[in-house]
C-alpha cells in the first residue's frame, strides 16, 4: 500500500532535514511514500486564532486531495499539520452540519475517511519493529536520548489518538531499538513555546530552558524530536537561552528520523545534519557513530 | 444537553463564545487545573481558569483586553485535562476571534500582527513563505532588528528558502485558497 506524504510548509523549508531523513528512513524501510500533489498549508495556530471554519477548510482540503488521489492513509510527519488534520477530521465527525457546510467551502467532496498517521505510529508496528531491527548496520550505543514529544502528537488525545497523552513511549521504542539509550526524564510533553518563538522569544526561551534543565538533569547528551517547530525552537534558540541564563546545554537536538537513518548507515550530509546550529559531529564522533 | 446546562439568561459574552466555538464556560468549576498546567500562566495576566470566569460573568471589556488568549501557545494541556471537557485552548481562540471581531487592538499587537501576516501568506502563495513573512513581520511590528543574526544563520543554513513558494501567486493553485476565503467570509458574515 503506498501512503499519502503531507510535508506541510516547514519540511519544505526550515525543517528539510525532516523531510530528506524522513524519505532516507522510507526508503530503507520500504515504505512507499507519494507526496500529495498540490498541497497548501493546513493553517496551523494562526488560522485557528483567526477563523474556526478558515482553519477547518485548510486541513480538510489536504484530506480531500489525498482522498481524490486514492489514498487511504496520510502519513504527517509534522505535529502541527497532524494535529490540525485529526481536529478538522474530529470536528466534522463531531459537530452537525460541519460536513456539508466543509463541503461547500472547499467546493470538493470530503469523504473524511483517510487516515491521519503520525510516522511514529508507523513505525511502531510489530512488523516494522521487525523490519528497523533488520535495517540497523550502527547501533546508536553512547547516545544517551531524552525523547521529547511536544505538545500536539498526544494533545488532546480525545483528538489525537495517540500512544499516552501524559508520557507517550513510541519515540522511547524506536530509539532503544536503535541501539541508543532512551532516558525516563519528565518534560516529554512540556510545551517549547511553539509559534511564540517568533514574537515571544524571551518566553520561549525560559520554557526551551525548563526542558534543557530536565534533560541535563538525568545525564542527556541528546534530545529527539518529531516536530518541525520544537526542533527549531530548541536547536535555534539554544545559544541564545544559555547566554540570557549563563548556563551550558550543548544538547545537539536531533528529529528521530535522523536517529533512525544514522543507524541505518546513512552519512551526515544525507540526513541533513549539517543544517542544524547546535553541530551534532563532536559528540557523533565522541561516541564513534559518525 | 449542553444546551440544558445553559442558565436560562447566559450573560452575552458566555453565549458569543458558546457561538463562536461551541464551548460552555458555564461546565467550568474553577479546579484550577488548567491554571496550573499552563506553560504560559506566568506571562498572562489572568490564568485561564479566572479568564473563564471573567467570560462568565460576563466581563467583556477585561476579556477583551487580556493577554491571556493572546499568550496562549496551544499546547492543548488545558483541554486535555479539564475534569469537565471544556475545550479551554478552544474558547481562548474563540475570545482572540471575537475581539477581532468588534476590532478591539489586541494586547498583543505583535503576536496578533504574526498571524495576520502568516495567513498573509497563506492567501497569497497557498503556503507559508518564511523569509518573505519574517521581513513583513518586522514591517507589521517596527522590531527590525530582532532576529538578525539568527535568520542569517538560519539561510546560511538552508533553512530559509529566497524565493517564496510560487513566483506568479495569482495563476497558482492558491486561488483556490482565496475562493475558500471568500465563502468562508460570506458564511461568517451572514452569522453575525
Amino acid at each position: 500500500m503506498k501512503y499519502a506524504y503531507y510535508p506541510g510548509c516547514s519540511l519544505h523549508s526550515t525543517a528539510s532535514e525532516y523531510d530528506i531523513s524522513f524519505r532516507s528512513v522510507c526508503r530503507t524501510l520500504q515504505v512507499a511514500i507519494e507526496e500529495i500533489p498540490k498541497w497548501a498549508c493546513c493553517g496551523s495556530t494562526p488560522a485557528h486564532s483567526t477563523s474556526h471554519l478558515m482553519a477547518l477548510a485548510l486541513s480538510g482540503r489536504v484530506i480531500s486531495q489525498a482522498e481524490e488521489a486514492k489514498f487511504q492513509k496520510i502519513l504527517v510527519p509534522c505535529a502541527s499539520c497532524f494535529q490540525r488534520l485529526k481536529t478538522a477530521q474530529y470536528e466534522v465527525s463531531n459537530c452537525p452540519g460541519l460536513h456539508e457546510t466543509l463541503e461547500q467551502v472547499l467546493d470538493r467532496k470530503l469523504g473524511n475517511k483517510a487516515e491521519v498517521v503520525h510516522p511514529l505510529e508507523l513505525f511502531i508496528g510489530e512488523e516494522m519493529s521487525n523490519r528497523i531491527a533488520d535495517a540497523v548496520r550502527k547501533r546508536l550505543e553512547g547516545l544517551k536520548v531524552c525523547c521529547y514529544y511536544g505538545c500536539l502528537l498526544a494533545r488532546p488525545p480525545k483528538v489525537t489518538n495517540f500512544d499516552e497523552c501524559e508520557y507517550p513511549m513510541s519515540m522511547d521504542t524506536i530509539v532503544s531499538g536503535l541501539g541508543a539509550e532512551a532516558l525516563d526524564w519528565n518534560a516529554k510533553t512540556s510545551c517549547c513555546g511553539a509559534s511564540l518563538s517568533l514574537t515571544k522569544s524571551d518566553h520561549v526561551c525560559k520554557l526551551i530552558r525548563d526542558i534543557f534543565q530536565e534533560a541535563k538533569a538525568v545525564g542527556a547528551n541528546a534530545i529527539a524530536v518529531a516536530c518541525p517547530l520544537c526542533h527549531s525552537n530548541l536547536d535555534t534558540r539554544q545559544q541564545e537561552t544559555e547566554t540570557i541564563y549563563k548556563e551550558e546545554y550543548g544538547l545537539p537536538i536531533f528529529y528521530f528520523t535522523q536517529l533512525m537513518g544514522l543507524a541505518f548507515g546513512e552519512s551526515i550530509e544525507a540526513l541533513g545534519l549539517k543544517k542544524h546550529l547546535v553541530d551534532p559531529k563532536p559528540l557523533l564522533s565522541e561516541v564513534g557513530i559518525a | 444537553m449542553r444546551e440544558q446546562a445553559l442558565a436560562p439568561q447566559i450573560p452575552g459574552l458566555a453565549k458569543e463564545v458558546l457561538e463562536e466555538c461551541d464551548e460552555n464556560v458555564n461546565l467550568c468549576f474553577q479546579c484550577q487545573k488548567c491554571a496550573s498546567g499552563c506553560p504560559m500562566a506566568f506571562a498572562m495576566d489572568f490564568t485561564p481558569s479566572q479568564l473563564m470566569h471573567a467570560i462568565r460573568l460576563g466581563l467583556d471589556e477585561m476579556v477583551m483586553n487580556s493577554k491571556t488568549s493572546w499568550l496562549c501557545a496551544s499546547c492543548q494541556t488545558c483541554t486535555t485535562r479539564c475534569p469537565q471537557g471544556l475545550d479551554i485552548a478552544k474558547a481562548l481562540d474563540a475570545v482572540k476571534i471575537i475581539a477581532q471581531r468588534r476590532g478591539i487592538k489586541a494586547s498583543e499587537p505583535d503576536i496578533s500582527a504574526f498571524y495576520k501576516t502568516m495567513m498573509g501568506s497563506i492567501f497569497g502563495f497557498g503556503r507559508v513563505y518564511e523569509l518573505g513573512l519574517i521581513a513583513m513581520l518586522k514591517l507589521r511590528t517596527g522590531h527590525l532588528f530582532k532576529d538578525v543574526g539568527l535568520g542569517m544563520k538560519m539561510f546560511g543554513k538552508g533553512k530559509l528558502k529566497l524565493l517564496p513558494p510560487t513566483l506568479f501567486p495569482f495563476f497558482s493553485d492558491s486561488s483556490e485558497i482565496r475562493k475558500m476565503r471568500k465563502r468562508v467570509e460570506k458564511l461568517e458574515g451572514q452569522r453575525k
